[in-house]
């Protein structure tokens, strides 16, 4: 009851809740919440639904469900075939010869990464690593047509986003080697990256959790640029998997972003996997791309194997979340998962080694674009040999470099936690200092910055 | 030219080993050589696990016809898959349901249960933790057995509205309606495994053991593994049950064959002692073991060891009796020692024991912060640590 009492003494005074520093877009949102409540008053004839929970709705003498299945399902946007072959010659591009020569380079140097490093991980050198195999033309292409403003929230199969806004090859391996000078100071698992230069959110192990992040991150845009008009927009462009998409957090962030009008980008890469779970046991509708529309969130099913494709549909993605004010985007880019989960997984435990033979040989990212730059005559045998001993020997120059540098200092184990040391961490860190102290030769401790001194130091962060 | 040739070294060795967990030299976690305490931990001898038939045979708590019964050397793992299996086997209420269990599960737990009991009754589930446990609930409030699995204890939190708010209050809010949804097994890989970073090395158990409703347990080898997994199944009141992930491979015995239980509300005396009750669960009892040995042989005394196994609600008898005979006692646990199981079992000894005892109970426990990846082995309680507590606990 005294919601309603609440809500109905609204009205009268809407107008307060446009306040100047609104932009005319919210009007709309402000005309419909008025709409709901007058509607109550409609005539008995009309031939529209006078529910507060569905405006739009006609009446029907039909009895009849809405089937899915039945539907067509959403088409896949792509520009050119497998065969690097544009399909429409006569449309823009969106990209430039010399572009898309850097976009092939930086996905040839991520995949020559990935193969090193998963074989280092074999070979017991680091813990863990995941590759993008496959998935290239999705992370490399959408970030190259965002704005290096823009706000990123990842999942952990991301980084051709932090390579193509341009983290460099050392502080990759700093943080795969968990060394002092990783940003993450050798807390996190590989591939869990953050730069605050790149305005890239450090990645968190647990799925999901990152897309109603994204949404209040655009929300905290937008309001800022209320502030700031002359500034240029910036949105905010969340990354995971469409396993990840079936969390409860998923539902959440899509749902308050419509509410909230977010100049957000949720990018789906649909690899086909949840770790051994196939999409028939991840969700029965079609994909993800088809969850927008219960949102009211205009969508996009992408082809992640073109990278045209991708590039040209977050540009365009990028342009509407920000017009009138702000709204969100949902992405969804098809794409095979060529790798193995991670160094964790076994995966032909679950899949044929056939059929990610045939996904490999048949359409990935990079041979797609290759054929396309090899058409214009941009590329051939002998670059792609000089490329990729090129990368090859710039990886390695940093891999060495990384693994031989020291550990973070122990304090690190109890920095940023709070911002500051609690009396009870102090107690804690003089505890272990005089463990390690007392029993030298239980620790190797001179391989972190600083060895027990940094627990002795004048505890500060 | 060098790298080149490294790179080629990289490749040749991996292109004949098959992508799996074999990994060869771990330099990213590699022991420290000169190390006395901190190297001793020894699945293959600790007294811990029965490495023969025999002694799995003489446990008293096994029932009479299980202890005339055969055996088999399995490790966690396996035990976890033949409890389930047996489950499935003999009580047709059963389902067994996560993510990625279908195939066998990450951790090989549920390893050709699907082809042997169909999908209908093992199958994987859409990748929300909410989704599947609120769903356990259901169907146990229906009368069905379910365990579900979270795949790591890290990701229980979506859960965590289900569990703490549905799962531990249905009964309560039931009242004479009778209705509940005992039968609810929540499995979880649980602890350290040396190199998990913040989000597949916490062990949430003192987040659940602030719950009455919920049973909490969290077994130390594959006998205990089996039977209280069991034992879980069949209880009639909701089963948070944490595996320690690192004891899958490496903890290896000889189990009964045939299904079994073992008591949930049951502390169990690992080893008795007079000096001091040193009192934990799951993984720490191995480093416990091994610290106890030491201290033994440095020190000349004699320390008592206690698995809680079910950390709520605990078996507080035990306890108490062997602190009242002892007049010392630490309590170890990997997680943080801040509101952790130790307070609760300190505060219990204090309240319960007050008289008898000789030192403050010492909690050697996580430190009051996030299990950084390159920090792990500082953070989680190690030989050394627990031998120091025994050492300044017996000179108080
Ligand atoms: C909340 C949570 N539950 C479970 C996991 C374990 N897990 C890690 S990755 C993964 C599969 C994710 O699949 P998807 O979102 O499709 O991403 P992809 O690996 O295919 O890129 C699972 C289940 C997790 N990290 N977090
Ligand atoms: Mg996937």
């Amino acid at each position: 009851m005294s919601l309603r009492y609440g809500a109905r003494s609204i009205r009268p005074r809407r107008n307060l809740y446009a306040p100047a520093c609104f932009n005319p877009s919210q009007a709309p949102s402000i005309a419909r919440s008025w709409q709901r409540w007058s509607s109550v008053a409609e005539s008995p004839a009309s031939e529209r639904v006078l529910f507060p929970g569905a405006l739009k709705s006609k009446f029907t003498n039909d009895l009849a469900f809405i089937r899915p299945a039945e539907l067509e399902a959403i088409p896949t946007y792509r520009v050119m075939n497998q065969d690097g072959v544009v399909i429409d010659e006569t449309r823009d591009l969106g990209t430039t010869d010399e572009e898309a020569l850097t976009l092939y380079r930086k996905m040839i140097c991520l995949s020559v990464m990935d193969l090193i490093m998963f074989e280092a991980q074999r070979q017991g050198r680091l813990s863990f690593y995941m590759v993008s195999t496959g998935e290239e033309g999705i992370t490399i292409g959408s970030s190259s047509a965002l704005d290096p403003s823009d706000v990123v929230f990842a999942q952990y199969r991301e980084a051709g986003v932090l390579m193509e806004r341009g983290f460099t090859l050392d502080q990759f391996m700093n943080q795969f080697f968990s060394n002092c000078k990783d940003f993450g100071k050798g807390r996190n698992m590989p591939v869990h990256f953050g730069s605050r230069e790149l305005n890239v959110h450090t990645i968190s192990s647990t799925l999901a959790t990152q897309i109603p992040h994204s949404s209040g991150a655009a929300y905290a845009l937008k309001m800022q640029a209320k502030l700031n008009p002359d500034l240029p927009g910036r949105i905010a462009c969340c990354y995971f998997g469409e396993g990840a998409a079936s969390e409860g957090d998923f539902h959440g962030a899509l749902n308050i972003a419509a509410t909230r009008a977010c100049p957000v980008i949720f990018l789906c890469r649909n690899n086909g996997f949840a770790i051994s779970t196939p999409t028939s046991d991840q969700y029965r509708g079609d994909g993800v791309a088809s969850r927008g529309a219960g949102y009211g969130i205009d969508t996009i099913r992408v082809d992640g194997n073109d990278i045209f494709a991708v590039r040209q549909a977050i540009k365009e993605a990028r342009r509407e979340a920000l017009a009138d004010g702000g709204k969100p985007i949902l992405v969804e880019a098809m794409a095979y998962r060529i790798g193995h989960h991670s160094t964790s997984d076994d995966s032909f435990a679950y899949r044929q080694k056939v059929e990610v033979e045939d996904w490999k040989r048949r359409d990935n990212p990079i041979t797609r674009l290759r054929k396309w730059l090899e058409g214009r005559g941009l590329w051939d045998e002998a670059k792609e040999k000089e490329l990729r001993s090129k990368v090859r020997k710039e990886i390695l120059v940093a891999f060495d470099k990384a693994e031989k540098e020291k550990k973070p200092a122990l304090k690190h184990a109890f920095s940023d936690v709070w911002e500051n040391f609690t009396e009870e961490q102090k107690s804690q860190m003089e505890e272990l200092r005089s463990v390690l102290e007392r029993y030298p030769e239980e620790y190797d401790i001179e391989q972190y910055e600083g060895g027990l001194d940094s627990l002795k130091e004048d505890l500060k962060q | 030219m060098r790298a080149l040739s490294r790179l080629l070294r990289l490749r040749n060795t991996s292109s004949t080993s098959r992508p799996s967990r074999c990994r060869h030299i771990r330099q990213y976690s590699s022991a420290v050589a000169t190390a006395r305490l901190n190297n001793s931990v020894d699945y293959s001898t600790t007294p811990l696990l029965n490495h023969t038939s025999q002694q799995c045979l003489s446990n008293p708590e096994l029932p009479e016809h299980i202890r005339k019964s055969k055996t088999k050397r399995i490790n966690l793992f396996q035990s976890v898959n033949e409890a389930m299996r047996e489950a499935l086997m003999t009580d047709e209420r059963v389902l067994v349901f996560g993510e990625d269990v279908q195939f066998g599960g990450v951790f090989r737990c549920s390893l050709n249960l699907a082809e042997d009991f169909g999908t209908e009754r093992v199958f994987n589930t859409p990748l929300s933790e909410q989704g599947l446990v609120g769903f356990a609930i259901g169907a146990a409030s229906e009368g069905m057995r379910p365990i579900a699995e979270i795949q790591f204890a890290d990701y229980v939190y979506p859960a965590f509205d289900q569990l703490i708010n549905e799962c531990s209050k249905v009964r309560y809010r039931a009242g004479s309606t009778g209705m509940h949804c005992g039968g609810v097994v929540v499995r979880m890989p649980t602890g350290g495994v040396g190199h998990g970073a913040l989000y597949h090395s916490q062990s949430p158990e003192s987040l659940f053991t602030h719950v009455p409703g919920l049973r909490v347990v969290i077994p130390r080898s594959p006998v205990q593994a089996k039977g209280l997994l069991l034992a879980a199944v069949a209880c009639n009141d909701p089963v948070i049950f944490m595996e320690p992930k690192i004891l899958y491979r490496a903890a290896v015995e000889q189990v009964p064959v045939d299904g079994y239980t073992l008591p949930l509300d049951k502390a169990e005396i690992l080893k008795s002692g007079s000096d001091l009750t040193i009192i934990s669960y799951g993984t720490p009892l191995y480093t416990c073991n091994a610290a106890i040995e030491a201290a033994e042989k440095d020190l000349g005394c004699s320390v008592e060891l206690i698995d809680l196994r079910t950390i709520y609600p605990w078996d507080r008898e035990t306890v108490l009796k062997s602190v009242k005979k002892t007049g010392r006692a630490i309590v170890v646990h990997e997680s943080m020692t801040n509101a952790g199981v130790g307070a609760e079992v300190a505060a219990t000894i204090q309240e319960g024991a007050f008289l008898s005892l000789e030192a403050p109970v010492k909690r050697v426990a996580g430190w009051a912060c996030h299990t950084g990846l390159i920090f792990e082995k500082f953070i989680i309680p190690d030989v050394t640590r627990v031998y120091d507590a025994i050492k300044k606990t017996l000179d108080y």
